[in-house]
């Protein structure tokens, strides 16, 4: 039994990634809009490197968060439209661990490149060095838990026709601790504090969403997929 | 024990016919205490020895407040009765208090605003338990958002019940982490917040206030509720005869 679930995980998780491989376009958009938005902060705000180094920290973590956002409303739509969802719901396995594995591979096709790419941006909003390390971590642990509170989202508002702006309503206020820990590790990290401590805080938030958040999709998915 | 008044709550009419007996007895006690505690609070209470008459608006913020929270709680378990034992009214009952929530978790930020503005200088400040009223209104807003997004009123009603779950489970973690979040960023404000220990005389019509909100937030609910009912049960028989017999008395009146 627990082999046939780790199975289907690994199924679930191989099958997303290579559906994202062969739709790379699709699949780097995330990556390109966390980029781009960045450009527009110093083009409205003020290309004064100083100034664009004290709102740094935020304004990444703000662009990631809403980059996981905008990428998550796509996690079980396309399963829903082609019936392959449906399946996966009449299919006698444990409806957590297909889930889990694509929370997953969203997290390696979103969360993971945009924790690489965030030390470039760092470096165009001339964020201090010392910041880099505690961001890339507090990234790795903090998009992982947005994939996973998103999935919640995203699968509340599957049966929808124009989901997107609801599931951004639904998903925002579940974000916020998420932003704060995840802005304060950044922040201590600059300012020579010890930035283990609300990262330490951000991975528990991530054990406990890995716990609660597959089971909450699972049974969401069950009941709201019949509309 | 009797569960036999829990089965009863299963059934919409036994509901609304209950409530048609005792509403108008809880809207008139609710409007006493209302008034006892309005015109002792604003007009009897002594004045606070830093804020003079201004301090007079926590009569409404406090029980506001109280009742946004408590509210967000009763939504989320009436939800959790509808989902576990796949009660009607239980479902009814929770569309009808994200509105009423919404509405006073909103006056609990206006009349905080209100407040501000004599003791802080101004209108909005980034506290914690101010953030943390400003997150339950996205809340509310996500649950009323959801509530209407759905044709299907069976899948309508199973989304937003989780939703206002998966809320309650949110709200201890964005209570406390907003909490240190404005113990981090340290302002300079002076926080007001920390209940100082009042007078009797300021206090005892602040109790009679919160209790008198409590009446009326129920009368709120079950209105609410009555007309969810309605809507939900037009096609059955004693909705038909309770409107044919509304429809008769204003014709009798009309002749």
């Amino acid at each position: 039994m627990r082999k046939q679930a780790s199975n289907s995980f690994y199924a679930y998780l191989r099958r997303d990634l290579l559906l994202s491989y062969r739709r790379l376009g699709e699949a780097a958009s995330p990556l390109i809009f966390f980029v781009m938005a960045s450009t527009l902060v110093p083009l409205g705000m003020t290309p004064d490197l100083a100034s664009l180094a004290k709102i740094a920290p935020g304004i990444i973590w703000v662009l990631a968060l809403l980059a996981t956002m905008l990428s998550v409303g796509g996690l079980f739509a396309g399963d829903y439209q082609d019936g392959s969802l449906e399946q996966l719901l009449i299919s006698p396995q444990i409806l957590v661990m297909p889930v889990l594995g694509k929370v997953t591979a969203h997290w390696l096709i979103t969360g993971l490149p945009l924790t690489l790419v965030s030390p470039l941006l760092g470096l165009m909003l001339s964020m201090p060095e010392a910041g880099y390390l505690p961001m890339m971590a507090s990234l790795a642990l903090g998009t992982a838990c947005l994939s996973l509170l998103g999935a919640v989202g995203a699968a509340l508002t599957v049966s929808l026709h124009k989901g997107g702006m609801l599931l951004a309503l639904i998903v925002m206020p579940l974000y916020m601790p998420v932003i704060i820990f995840g802005g304060a590790t950044v922040q201590y990290g600059i300012d020579g504090l010890i930035w283990t401590a609300p990262l330490a805080i951000l991975g528990a938030m991530l054990a406990a969403a890995i716990a609660l958040c597959p089971l909450a999709i699972a049974s969401v998915l069950r009941l709201t997929s019949i509309n | 024990m009797n569960w036999v008044w829990f089965y009863r709550l299963g059934s919409p009419l036994w509901f609304y016919q209950t409530t048609t007996r005792w509403l108008p007895w809880l809207g008139l006690l609710a409007f006493i205490l209302l008034t006892i505690g309005l015109v002792w609070g604003l007009g009897f209470a002594p004045q606070d020895a830093k804020q003079g008459n201004s301090f007079r608006i926590i009569y409404m913020h406090v029980p506001a407040s109280f009742l946004a929270l408590a509210g967000y709680f009763l939504m989320a378990t009436a939800g959790a009765i509808g989902l576990i034992w796949k009660m009607k009214l239980s479902y009814m009952v929770m569309k009808a208090a994200a509105p009423i929530g919404a509405a006073l978790t909103f006056l609990a930020l206006f009349t905080g605003a209100v407040w501000g503005k004599p003791t802080w200088g101004s209108y909005w400040v980034w506290d914690a338990r101010i953030t943390s009223m400003l997150i339950l209104l996205f809340l509310y807003f996500g649950v009323l958002a959801l509530q209407y997004a759905f044709h299907n009123e069976e899948a309508s009603n199973k989304a937003s019940a989780i939703l206002a779950l998966i809320g309650t489970v949110n709200i201890p973690i964005i209570y406390k982490s907003v909490d240190w979040w404005y113990t981090l960023h340290q302002p300079s404000t002076i926080k007001l917040t920390s209940a100082p220990s009042m007078h009797p005389d300021m206090f005892q019509p602040l109790l009679v206030m919160i209790l008198g909100f409590y009446c009326f937030y129920v009368v709120a609910l079950c209105l609410f509720t009555r007309v969810e009912i309605l809507r939900r049960e037009r096609k059955t028989g004693w909705v038909g005869d309770l409107v044919g017999e509304l429809n008769g008395s204003t014709e009798g009146k009309r002749q």
